[in-house]
């Protein structure tokens, strides 16, 4: 307990590692994921911008990097964190790492989401003269927005569990907080308190995102 | 003059599935609708018809032969220009197709924010098309709070809202119960009558086409296989498929089970007599049968009305001396088709 009370502001300093890494990938990956997301919905036969080849490269780049572990994920694509962010390690490392892996993630959570909405009421809008792509920004993403919502709050809740891992590149956050001081130390109670913010975290999060879709679909 | 021009058109699509066949949906068809008409095409589900009135905003290509909407050639036409024609052709829907995430108001208002109308406008012309839709205290409902004829009125005035010169309604009504279809295809009535605009009915439903269309296209199997008046289509229909159609709501020369059951029920000899407005009108057909001391009663069929002209099969039970009743025959048959039951 007295040694909890030493931790309290790399504690806290943890917590907004965590919320600061999870905010900046959600952000930077659920644009990815939007984008990567429509253009697999779009390119598929019948679609807006229907695209055989283009689809199946999406499709086969997307089913490459789905299920690479995120762990093994970090350190193979440590070089081009090198390249892109200018550093292998630490939080940029695991924000580039985390953002990448994300924005495959997420894109199949967007097509699926888009699959659900009516033909019909895109259609209708091509009748009326909206072109593809105002027909795909004010017509397909606002049909699916409460779907797209959960699943967006859902992609936070799985980040916060991805981003524990940070402390294997040197990264903060709660996770690689809760391993040093609790695991390593043989203190639990440490362990523990890092537990009990993530689950409040994610239980805030989930709150939000239901509260907000239940607004869009006025349910 | 006519509004929509489709010369030598068909559709096919690529095989659904590798080793199937091309399906032809429309083949070869020629159809010019004229402006200010409501033209009904009415087909079994599969006959083409959703395909077609769908070549008219190109919503699907048409594979070969030409579409004309208002003197500009539709096919061949670049996405862009495509964009400018659709804002003069509204379009409603069997599923009404509503935006389920924009009010009523945000419905109708979509297609002024396409066509780039001012937002300094919006208000007037949007309350114009609830007021006329009879939906003026609907504007702030989400569609889902509206029941399928208030959606369906919503479909209209989303798609009057950019002021067309055509519209499509493909089977606008098909989702609806009998009363509610009613008023929906008065409304649409309305649209051609008060507005002038031309209008395009697609459905399988027989009634929806006498209730409301001027003309009739029937369409089989990708093809047009009757056109004409609504009069002259329901009351001497050519084509098989016609004929099935019209049956369903007009009783013709009764046969089969019917024909057995009059026979049953009644003694005498059993003659149809079919009228239009150009055969002799039933009261001196009557008098023809009483001056000759035959007697008669109306066994089956009745009048109908179409377009403010009746015609209709009659078919009577004649009791009396056979040569009086060949007599009679004889004279009603030079004004009016007679067929005699055999």
């Amino acid at each position: 307990m007295e040694r909890l009370w030493e931790l309290r502001d790399l504690f806290w300093e943890s917590v907004l590692e965590t919320l600061y890494i999870v905010a900046v990938t959600l952000g930077i990956g659920g644009i990815g994921g939007l984008v990567i997301g429509v253009a697999l919905y779009v390119t598929r036969k019948g679609g807006l911008l229907a695209n055989a080849p283009v689809s199946i490269v999406l499709n086969v780049l997307v089913n490459f990097f789905r299920p690479i572990p995120f762990v093994i994920f970090i350190g193979a694509v440590q070089p081009l964190a090198r390249l892109v962010v200018g550093i292998g390690i630490g939080n940029r490392a695991i924000i580039f790492a985390l953002s990448l892996a994300a924005a495959f993630g997420i894109s199949r959570i967007v097509e699926q989401n888009l699959v659900s909405v009516d033909p019909g009421v895109i259609e209708a809008a091509r009748a009326m003269g909206a072109g593809r792509f105002r027909t795909i920004l004010t017509v397909l993403i606002p049909e699916a927005l409460g779907p797209l919502i959960l699943g967006y709050t859902f992609v936070f809740v799985a980040l916060v569990d991805m981003s524990a891992i940070a402390g294997v590149i040197g990264g903060g956050g709660l996770g690689n907080f809760a391993i040093v001081y609790g695991y390593r130390q043989f203190n639990p109670a440490v362990t523990w308190v890092a537990v009990i913010a993530i689950v409040v975290i994610v239980q805030v999060a989930q709150f939000a995102g239901n509260v907000l879709a239940r607004r869009i679909l006025r349910r | 003059m006519a509004i929509i021009e489709l010369d030598n058109v068909s559709k096919v699509f690529p095989p659904a599935h590798r080793g199937a066949a091309p399906v032809s949906a429309v083949e070869d068809v020629t159809l010019h609708v004229e402006a200010g008409e409501i033209a009904g095409i009415i087909g079994y589900s599969g006959a083409g018809k959703s395909t077609l009135v769908r070549l008219v905003n190109a919503l699907e290509k048409a594979t070969s032969g030409t579409v004309t909407v208002d003197g500009t050639t539709v096919t061949g036409l670049s996405e862009r220009r495509l964009r400018e024609v659709r804002l003069g052709i509204g379009m409603i829907f069997q599923q009404f197709n509503l935006f389920s995430s924009r009010t009523v108001w945000g419905n109708i208002a979509y297609p002024l924010q396409i066509a780039q109308v001012p937002k300094s406008q919006h208000q007037k012309r949007i309350s114009e098309l609830l007021h006329f839709v009879g939906l003026a205290d609907k504007a702030h409902s989400y569609p889902e709070q509206l029941s399928g004829g208030q959606k369906q009125r919503v479909g209209i005035a989303r798609a009057l809202a950019t002021s067309p010169k055509v519209l499509l309604a493909d089977e606008a009504t098909s989702a609806l119960d009998p009363e509610t279809t009613r008023d929906v295809l008065q409304l649409l009535k309305k649209v051609n009558v008060e507005l002038g605009i031309t209008t395009v009915v697609i459905t399988h439903e027989l009634e929806v086409v006498r209730a409301i269309a001027d003309r009739v296209v029937v369409m089989e199997r990708g093809r047009v296989v009757e056109d004409g008046a609504a009069f002259d289509v329901f009351a001497r229909p050519r084509h098989p498929t016609t004929k099935r159609f019209v049956g369903t709501l007009i009783d013709g020369v009764p046969t089969g089970a019917t024909l057995e059951s009059l026979r049953a029920n009644h003694t005498g000899r059993l003659v149809t007599l079919s009228f239009d407005d150009e055969s002799l009108p039933q009261s001196q057909a009557f008098a023809e049968l009483i001056s000759g001391g035959i007697e008669f009663e109306l066994v089956h069929g009745g009048m109908e009305d179409i377009q403010g002209r009746s015609f209709g099969n009659l078919t009577l039970a004649l009791r009396g001396e056979d040569a009086a009743i060949d007599h009679a025959l004889g004279r009603l048959r030079e004004r009016v088709a007679v067929t005699e039951a055999a």
